[in-house]
């Protein structure tokens, strides 16, 4: 039998390679490039008057000074912005290097190319740039107000303005039992990897020829964007994404400016040129997420049920708007989380500041979404005295009801409508894990030795594996080996693993026998990219069909072969053999070399396929009409939607009640994402989202002071959760299948994440007994709420005891 | 204007991983960069060159040390060991079996300082407790993990160094 690969935790492959110092991350590459280096803006907001680069022309191996005026035709334009949207009728992104203005710190305004880094930072420092300030939009208070703007000809600083509505909001408020309003606050963070994004391009002058190298998650997207840049055909341009060293989504984004500029430069000076992007570099010129500010007003029956879900919110989205508008569609729609809303509209403004673009970052948006939705929960079950878990299940979606069509349009423009999930038992699953019922005794016992806890609970939807599509193309060599290749790409996911693991399964060979290459536009040039959650459902499930294929043509020539019937055949370890008669066998790779007919031997197994070695029908073409030679696959996966899994988390947190540290004591989570390929590999996952999710609740933000800049910008004052920080997390799983996709699963990624600034607000409430209305929150700022609830300025809660009790 | 001077380049000698290397650099050359560009050892990374990640941390005469904070001209009288000096893929040394086994990195970038660290580590705390194990390795960042399975890889390497020198003395890949 072959061993079971699909399921199995088994280790991954790319380990040995990276634990030993074998990764091969972007600036492990190009040791001979020349450097570049950028001259960035200080200024939030200012136009730029002049540039000198006199100072900087003797510095020791400079190579080269550009400004925008230096930029030929479309590399001088504006980057693309990448994801238009109706809604977002005043879209804006930035030039390659500023043309006449800045909008926020760290817009790179200058490119200096030099023998190595610290000359080109040399000449960097030694040119002189003349700004003249204009006044900064900074926060989206001061951009909703639409007093100063960002961009002179966008009115109101607004970007998108778009509304969604399912059902008579109105009318449905007006005639709920209950209704309550809310406001709410997120700030901002970042997706942070350990390495910053970096490109290194080499010109092939002998061919007319560009590769690009590029830490990306999407190295079609990159190639494509580039080739149009530059105006070059796309079959004179590769991009490979080597090791990436963490993405989270930043990388996702494309082109960056570095990523137009260093090929360009590489093709202008006909050499190699490579661009590492430094820790400060990161915090102010890629990208941040989460800001937002939200109302919600919400109608309940006596039961908790929704019946209007009413919700307005303000996304801040920094200075330009290269990936549309993305992540507050997010928001709008997975706020919805499990549960079925009654009437619901939501309508949001996406706003320019003078700061740092927005893009998606792991979660993108959900993370917003579920606290306002959760928020929510807690204060309908506080109004009404009822067990907060009582009020989810009233409001849950059941199985019965799937799929269930919530009549929105979701991210990839096709329907918000689930494929499945069991809500019910997930809730069941993680009360029992943290033991929800058993809190109430707890507390009191905590409460008696002095100490203040608390119980918080946080539930999600999240949409996964959007389209449009991923490939997989499968080849087996005579050896035996299996090349696999998909063109999307990795930053620590497994995929060399786990799609192995999918094709082991699939094809009944050794996984030992499989390599799986991603991200390589020379060996898979269709592809989209790794992002919301979708690499595992969409690579896997191509990948899966075309195993499926390859498995049929070996079936097919081995029963020519071997006399049998194809039906009659079964593939165990790389071996298609005769069931029952497992000595009736040729092994895949012999069956390879009868897949390519051949004129010339090239080694003893070869000489098998020539011309001489068999007898030949003189009536039939050495390769049938409707064939192709060689033991090969290639398959598609293109959904109609994305898929959703879900998960709900719960914690038990300690606030001191004197100096007001918050300490997480248990943090509980219950994930379905379906049937996972490597199991391990997804706890991994759940693990690494839920310790973002912490640096997001208790410790990270973007502090920006009045005029745009940002004070922390460096790992120093940038509270990144060590391990000191992280609690230990405990998992358990529900593996509902997906129905939409052969292998019948969903995505992981990002999941962890979502809930835990939810879950932390809600068990800081009950810690308290007051609702918490905006994260992050520190000791100071929990401190300060105190000090405000016992001056009567913030309300306790109405029934405080009752909310992690049993039903009335 | 004033006239740059141009750079002073020095003769600079490592030894790393037991084999004296060298290159012409000058004073600044930091001694990441030394390792990573001069000498072509790029396990060791750079994820911050502030010294608080951690991901370059080398052993220097054993004790951990951020390779970014260091010149390459000031390491001259010391032994550095890199993350290539612990194991190879057919021989990892204990550390790096661990992080193998226990699923203890996911992009892998910040591994290389863990490894060292942990290294270093377990030298003076063969057998450490959970709470112990994540003390230890609180001063390296990673994005990835959530560091739950790195704290089980410290433990699992006390294990393996611990059966191995049960059974033949030292354990491979331990560091000089």
């Amino acid at each position: 039998m072959t061993t079971q690969m699909f399921g199995a935790p088994i280790r991954r492959r790319e380990d040995p390679r990276l634990v030993t110092g074998g990764g091969r991350y972007l600036d492990d590459l190009g040791r001979g490039a020349l450097a570049a280096a950028f001259v960035r803006s200080p200024h939030a907001h200012a136009k730029v008057v002049d540039i000198d680069v006199t100072d900087a022309l003797d510095v020791d191996g400079l190579v080269a000074i550009y400004t925008h005026e230096d930029l030929p035709g479309r590399v001088g334009e504006p980057l693309p912005l990448l994801i238009p949207h109706p809604t977002l009728t005043h879209g804006r992104t930035q030039y390659a290097l500023a043309k006449d203005e800045v909008n926020h710190v760290g817009e790179p305004v200058v490119m200096v190319v030099a023998r190595d880094r610290y000359l080109a930072e040399d000449a960097c420092a030694r040119i002189r740039v003349d700004y003249q300030p204009l006044p900064p939009v900074v926060g989206l208070e001061a951009a909703r107000t639409g007093d100063l703007l960002v961009h002179e000809d966008v009115p109101g600083n607004v970007a998108a303005h778009m509304l969604q509505e399912v059902g008579d909001v109105e009318a449905a408020l007006a005639a709920s039992p209950h209704v309550l309003d809310l406001d709410l606050a997120i700030e901002r963070s970042a997706c942070m990897p350990l390495e910053g994004k970096g490109v290194y391009a080499r010109w092939d002058a002998d061919r007319d020829e560009l590769r690009i190298y590029s830490s990306t998650q999407t190295s079609t997207g990159v190639r494509a964007a580039v080739a149009a840049k530059l105006g070059m055909p796309l079959a004179k341009v590769e991009c490979i994404a080597p090791d990436v060293g963490g993405g989270f989504g930043v990388k996702i984004n494309h082109p960056w400016p570095e990523e137009v500029l260093v090929p360009w430069v590489a093709k202008t000076l006909g050499t190699e040129v490579k661009w590492v992007e430094d820790r400060r570099e990161h915090f102010i010129s890629s990208a941040h997420e989460r800001g937002q500010l939200q109302q919600v007003r919400v109608g309940f029956d006596d039961d908790g049920r929704l019946l209007a879900l009413d919700v307005r919110f303000w996304h801040d989205n920094g200075a330009y708007t290269p990936y549309g508008i993305i992540v507050p569609i997010i928001t709008s729609t997975q706020l919805l989380g499990p549960y079925k809303p009654g009437a619901y509209r939501c309508e949001f403004w996406s706003l320019y500041t003078n700061t740092v673009l927005v893009t998606p970052y792991r979660g993108a948006g959900r993370p917003q979404g579920c606290f306002a939705m959760e928020r929510t929960m807690d204060a309908i079950a506080d109004e009404l005295g009822l067990d907060r878990t009582e009020v989810r299940a009233r409001n849950f979606i059941l199985p019965a009801d799937m799929p269930y069509d919530h009549g929105l349009l979701f991210q990839d423009g096709r329907p918000l409508k689930y494929d499945s999930g069991d809500f019910p038992a997930t809730l069941e699953k993680l009360k029992a894990l943290v033991g929800w019922d058993d809190f109430a005794q707890y507390r009191m016992e905590a409460e008696a030795a002095g100490r203040r806890v608390g119980l918080g609970i946080g539930c999600y939807v999240e949409g996964t594996g959007v389209g449009p599509y991923e490939g997989g193309h499968i080849q087996v060599e005579t050896s035996g080996r299996v090349n696999v290749s998909t063109g999307l790409t990795s930053q620590g996911q497994g995929h060399e693993t786990a799609f192995a693991q999918v094709v082991a399964q699939e094809l009944g060979v050794p996984i030992e026998d499989v390599f799986v290459t991603t991200g390589d536009t020379r060996r898979m040039p269709y592809a989209v990219g790794t992002f919301a959650s979708r690499a595992a459902v969409m690579s896997g499930n191509a990948i899966a069909l075309a195993a499926r294929q390859v498995r049929a043509k070996a079936l097919r020539i081995a029963a020519d072969a071997l006399e049998v019937a194809a039906d009659d055949l079964e593939i165990v370890d790389g071996v298609v053999r005769v069931k029952g008669a497992p000595d009736t066998q040729m092994s895949l790779g012999t069956v390879s070399v009868m897949s390519n007919p051949l004129r010339y031997a090239f080694d003893e197994a070869a000489q098998a396929a020539t011309q001489f070695a068999h007898g030949n029908d003189p009536d039939r073409p050495p390769v049938a009409e409707d064939d192709e030679p060689g033991l090969e696959g290639r398959d598609f996966y293109s959904p109609t939607q994305a898929t959703f899994a879900n998960g709900m988390h719960a914690a038990i947190v300690e606030t001191d009640p004197v100096t007001a540290e918050i300490r997480i004591l248990r943090y509980c989570v219950v994930h379905d994402c379906g049937p996972m390929i490597n199991p391990m590999i997804v706890e991994g996952q759940v693990h690494g989202g839920v310790a973002q999710g912490v640096g997001g609740a208790l410790y990270e933000r973007m502090v920006y002071d009045e005029s745009g800049q940002l004070l922390n910008a460096s790992f120093m004052d940038f509270l990144m959760p060590y391990a000191s920080e992280v609690p230990h997390i405990e998992t358990d799983h529900l593996e509902t299948p997906s129905p939409l996709n052969p292998l019948g699963i969903k995505g992981a990624g990002e999941a962890g994440c979502i809930p835990v600034s939810a879950v932390i607000a809600s068990a800081i409430s009950d810690a308290e007994g007051f609702a918490i209305t905006s994260m992050p929150i520190s000791p100071v700022e929990l401190w300060e709420l105190r000090r405000r609830h016992e001056a009567g300025e913030i309300p306790s809660l109405r029934n405080h005891d009752a909310t992690t009790r049993k039903p009335r | 204007m004033s006239e740059p001077v141009p750079e002073v380049l020095l003769d600079v000698t490592v030894t790393v991983n037991d084999v004296p290397r060298h290159a012409r650099v000058p004073a600044r050359r930091l001694l990441s960069d030394f390792l990573r560009h001069d000498v072509g050892l790029t396990g060791t990374h750079v994820g911050c060159e502030h010294g608080v990640c951690g991901a370059c941390t080398v052993l220097v005469d054993g004790a951990p040390v951020r390779s970014c904070l260091m010149f390459a001209v000031t390491a001259q009288a010391h032994r550095v060991a890199t993350v290539e000096g612990l194991g190879t893929v057919e021989a990892m040394g204990p550390v790096q079996q661990a992080f193998t086994e226990c699923h203890g990195l996911q992009c892998g970038f910040c591994t290389p300082g863990f490894v060292t660290t942990v290294t270093a580590y377990l030298e003076d705390h063969p057998d450490p407790t959970a709470d112990e194990a994540r003390e230890a390795i609180s001063g390296n960042l990673c994005r990835c993990t959530g560091y739950q399975n790195i704290v089980k890889s410290v433990l699992r390497a006390a294990e393996i160094k611990a059966e191995a020198s049960a059974s033949e003395g030292p354990a491979a890949g331990s560091t000089a």
